[in-house]
């Protein structure tokens, strides 16, 4: 009852948040909830211990999937969006048999390797993929109504409150995945990953699945903003986006299914919002490096520490990987 | 046919020196200090911005800038050490993210200092030594590979003939036996830094009047030596040196006969290829994965 109350009061903020804010400002929030999506996604890898440089091309992958079908076979946009989503994971399991053999600091490299291929093969066919300027002219959401609030998608709000949706559901479905016996299994693949094997788990299996799943909601990620946004290119998708994901899932913090999504949140609205509004646009990209090194020199455990130290007799501390460990 | 192909291998020769002093720099800090420091391109960006505050706009002469050049990127790595590395030492992850909070910071102060534009740094020599009509090789481009052999030997010479090197060496491959020996981690730690970054500085300092001067031109720089010291092998300094020999030549050979970008997927496969027959790089060995 209690958490039905607070789910509650949770969506009446987030219905009534885009009319506080400027249309600029209604453009970030649209921008976060995906990118939410994007880091919770990744998050999923992350719980198998693999960091990966990959992350942002896959929802490229998305992208571009989910702008090319519905351009050219006229396939109707949420079913597009689906389908990215699916292709996206479909790319993610070709790449897991070359990258799945290797581990650690060698798969981070490896993914980055896989990802440029890709973001290269975009900028130079042309064909299909429109070279280096991209897809443009992407169909945007038809806009539809149900009944109490007619959806316009030439509105930022009405596009947020959409990605909401889709990305709320999402969500749900990553949380379910994590408390189920297959997301203990990847944090024993994590944690335990010699006795996991000897208890007859197939490490390698584990991790592909893992891969696959987390790279599909990337792909629904990456064509929710595609047809946002109407245009993209092999630079939307480039490394320095990539700096962002993983800089947001360490500074909140992996720990925790919210970790990265506090990570994101909080350092999506200094740097777009606060930095912004006090006109520092030059010194921007100096001051979110400070952030970034002060953060990470006074808080190595993520900004999910300092809620941890709050809740931490409500949290059930035999989950916690830190004592696993 | 070839003179073409004697000019592209000349090309290729210059290319192996700039990335491997670069590449050489980044085994070394990984080796040593265990993180892997993304802001190595732009300690090279850094490099080159010191010839054209020193030598483009106050005449300092070119070598002169070079040498300052070299020394202020190796105290730029000094300051990394003291002030990111040396907290998260226990933190391989956070040393990255640190990494890249400093690599936005040198880009900031590029642009605050300089500008986005492209610099103009006027040649230091318009000599060429002429093989042939169609096979020259410029001066300019020859003093990049003098400075790469001859840096590449000292350290060679300093790693393994002197007590220094060995006992960098030592903390390299076991930090805590190192330190049972008498060693300083710490000294070690600075000196890699001073060294792994001055390279970097060098060659970025070196071929400033060379290349396109920008405050972003340390992106595609730390790709190329990314996938070289995959192929090489973490960790190991002669697999870099070769690894650059061979994707200079692949690099150069494809953009002349191809295009670019073909040359840097063909670049990516390779480094791909090499990842899934032998995933610990040429000369790697599994213990630092």
């Amino acid at each position: 009852m209690r958490n039905i109350f607070i789910w509650t009061v949770i969506a009446a903020i987030l219905f009534a948040l885009p009319n506080l804010l400027s249309f600029s400002q209604q453009e970030v929030l649209v921008f976060l909830t995906i990118n939410i999506l994007v880091v919770a996604s990744y998050r999923l890898l992350t719980l198998t211990g693999e960091w990966s440089l990959g992350h942002v091309v896959i929802m490229g992958v998305g992208a571009y999937a989910s702008a090319m079908l519905t351009k050219s076979s006229g396939l109707y946009v949420p079913l597009g969006i689906v389908m990215g989503g699916v292709v996206a994971g479909l790319t993610a399991l070709a790449l897991s048999y070359p990258l799945f053999r290797m581990k650690g600091f060698y798969f981070l490299i490896g993914s980055f390797a896989a990802g440029e291929i890709i973001r290269l093969l975009w900028k130079r066919f042309r064909e299909p993929f429109g070279g280096t300027k991209g897809i443009k002219g992407i169909d945007p959401m038809p806009d539809f109504s149900v009944g109490f609030y007619d959806f316009d998608f030439f509105e930022p709000t009405s596009y947020f409150y959409f990605s909401a949706i889709v990305v709320a559901i999402c969500l749900w479905i990553l949380w379910r995945i994590e408390k189920s016996p297959i997301g203990l299994t990847f944090q024993a693949v994590h944690w335990q990953d010699k006795l996991a094997q000897a208890s007859g788990v197939n490490l390698r299996a584990y991790r592909t699945l893992a891969f696959v799943i987390a790279s599909g909601f990337a792909g629904i990620a990456g064509a929710l903003l595609a047809h946002y946004i109407g245009t993209i290119n092999p630079n939307s998708f480039d490394v320095e986006v990539m700096v962002f994901v993983l800089t947001w899932a360490i500074v909140g913090g992996t720990s925790t299914f919210y970790g990265p999504i506090l990570g994101c949140v909080v350092l999506t609205i200094l740097n777009e919002v606060v930095l912004r509004e006090l006109g520092l646009e030059q010194t921007r990209p100096l001051i979110y490096g400070l952030i970034l090194i002060l953060s990470i020199l006074f808080m190595p455990n993520g900004l999910e520490s300092i809620v941890q130290k709050f809740t931490r007799q409500k949290e059930r501390r035999s989950l916690r990987p830190e004592e696993a460990k | 046919m070839i003179e073409l192909l004697a000019q592209t291998g000349l090309n290729a020769v210059y290319a192996a020196s700039y990335i491997s002093l670069v590449a050489v720099g980044l085994v070394l800090i990984f080796g040593v200090m265990g993180v892997i420091n993304f802001a190595h391109g732009e300690l090279f960006m850094a490099g080159a911005y010191v010839v054209v505050a020193l030598y483009a706009q106050r005449f300092v002469p070119f070598f002169i800038a070079v040498a300052a050049g070299l020394v202020f990127v190796g105290l730029l790595g000094l300051l990394m050490e003291r002030a990111l590395f040396r907290p998260l030492r226990d933190n391989p992850l956070g040393g990255l993210v640190a990494s890249i909070g400093f690599l936005m910071i040198l880009q900031a102060l590029a642009v605050m200092g300089f500008g986005v534009r492209m610099e103009y740094i006027p040649p230091v020599t318009q000599e060429v030594i002429a093989f042939s009509d169609k096979v020259r090789l410029p001066i300019s481009r020859l003093y990049v590979i003098i400075a790469a052999v001859v840096m590449l030997s000292l350290l060679w010479y300093f790693l393994k003939r002197t007590r220094f090197g060995w006992a960098l060496r030592a903390s390299a491959q076991d930090p805590q036996a190192a330190a049972l020996q008498g060693i300083s981690v710490t000294l070690t730690a600075k000196i890699a830094m001073f060294i792994g970054a001055g390279f970097a500085g060098l060659a970025g300092a070196l071929t400033a009047p060379l290349v396109s001067v920008n405050p972003y031109m340390g992106h595609s720089i730390i790709v190329t030596a990314f996938i070289v010291i995959i192929v090489g092998g973490v960790g190991s300094l002669e697999g870099a040196v070769l690894a650059s020999i061979v994707y200079a030549f692949v690099h150069t050979f494809v953009t002349t006969f191809y295009d670019g970008v073909i040359a840097d997927i063909t670049g990516l496969m390779l480094m791909l290829i090499v990842l899934i027959v032998k995933p610990t790089g040429l000369f790697g060995s599994a213990d630092r994965a």
